[in-house]
């Protein structure tokens, strides 16, 4: 008879696991339906020079890094260090896409913060990141050598994500090549 | 001079509409098809608000996307497909029935079936701890006492 009681209480118990386990969630990570495919198309021009352009077709054979980011995005600030950081280790090359922003801006934020992509593409519509489901700037994908994404971080770069997910990641796929 | 004026107010007023997209459909039906999608498409950046009611600036590329669509001729599952290939089915406010979203569109009424059984049982117990069958001994002895009170206490 006294078992009886317990029930709401393992229901309750039920409950508080469950709420638990939403709580380690963010609910802004939604997974992208891009992993393991190819990474969209587009041929842009770069910052640099707005009459070249560059296509992800130009890194084919290479594991690459895009980071998405704008001047106007201010998490992209702080996350400039960590990727800078990353860039001069020499172990991932990283594409900068600038994301709706004028080049202008991208440029001086260039100059005065340190340019660690060996090339930065001007998206200045968004027509590229929607291609690429980008719903928040910062975003980086990782891209292997047959041009497939195969991760995805939302929001800003962090040293912990460097060093846990990005870099092994990226290790093991020029492992898988060679 | 009341016709500058006039000239002023059309310049202004088409400035003010520019501020809350207006679009131009060939067709009422292409209306009502973007109306429909923008209210079923979801937000990703806020994301309790359909494409129709955010004011992100991403809902508004991809409202963008989807009047161009329409424009086009795209057929609502185009447009759709377009959607979810890009941000999965997350973008989808009726999210399609597969073995991942089996628990979101069977759940409730699995709880509420769990709920009902456990009621129905529930008072299936009570009604028989409350009304016991009586036996015919029982039955005579209470048509008994019946009789003998109406025969104490006549009307």
């Amino acid at each position: 008879m006294k078992t009886r009681f317990l029930i709401p209480f393992a229901l309750f118990l039920v409950l508080v696991v469950f709420l638990g386990i939403g709580l380690t969630l963010d609910p802004r990570e939604v997974p992208s339906p891009l992993i393991d495919k190819e990474a969209p198309a587009f041929d842009l021009p770069t910052l640099h020079n707005p009459a070249a352009t560059f296509t992800p077709k130009d890194m084919e054979g290479k594991v690459w890094l895009l980071n998405v980011w704008a001047s106007w995005c201010t998490s992209c600030r702080a996350e400039h260090l960590v990727v800078t950081d990353l860039a001069k280790t020499g172990e991932v090359e990283i594409v900068g896409l600038n994301y709706k922003d004028q080049p202008v801006d991208a440029l001086s934020w260039l100059d005065r913060l340190g340019n660690p992509y060996v090339a930065s593409v001007s998206d200045l519509h968004g027509r590229a990141g929607l291609d690429w489901g980008v719903y928040g700037v910062p975003e980086t994908f990782v891209i292997d050598q047959k041009g497939i994404i195969r991760y995805k971080q939302i929001g800003p770069v962090t040293d912990e994500a460097i060093s846990e997910k990005i870099l092994p990641l990226v290790r093991q796929l020029k492992g898988e090549a060679s | 001079m009341s016709r500058w004026f006039g000239v002023l107010l059309i310049v202004f007023s088409t400035a003010l509409h520019a501020r809350i997209e207006t679009h131009i459909f060939a067709t009422p039906e292409d209306e009502a098809r973007y109306q429909t999608l923008t209210e079923e498409l979801r937000c990703l950046v806020c994301q309790n608000q359909n494409l129709a009611d955010s004011n992100a600036e991403l809902a508004q590329d991809l409202r963008r996307q989807a009047y161009e669509m329409v424009q086009a001729g795209k057929s609502n599952d185009e447009i759709v497909a377009y959607m979810v290939q890009r941000y999965g089915d997350f973008v989808l406010y009726r999210p399609p029935f597969r073995p991942a979203t089996m628990l979101l569109w069977i759940g409730p009424f699995a709880i509420l079936g769990i709920g009902v059984a456990f009621l129905l049982g529930y008072i299936r117990r009570r009604a028989k701890e409350q009304s016991p069958e009586l036996s015919a001994e029982e039955l005579a002895r209470a048509e008994r006492l019946l009789k003998q009170t109406r025969k104490e206490n006549p009307l």
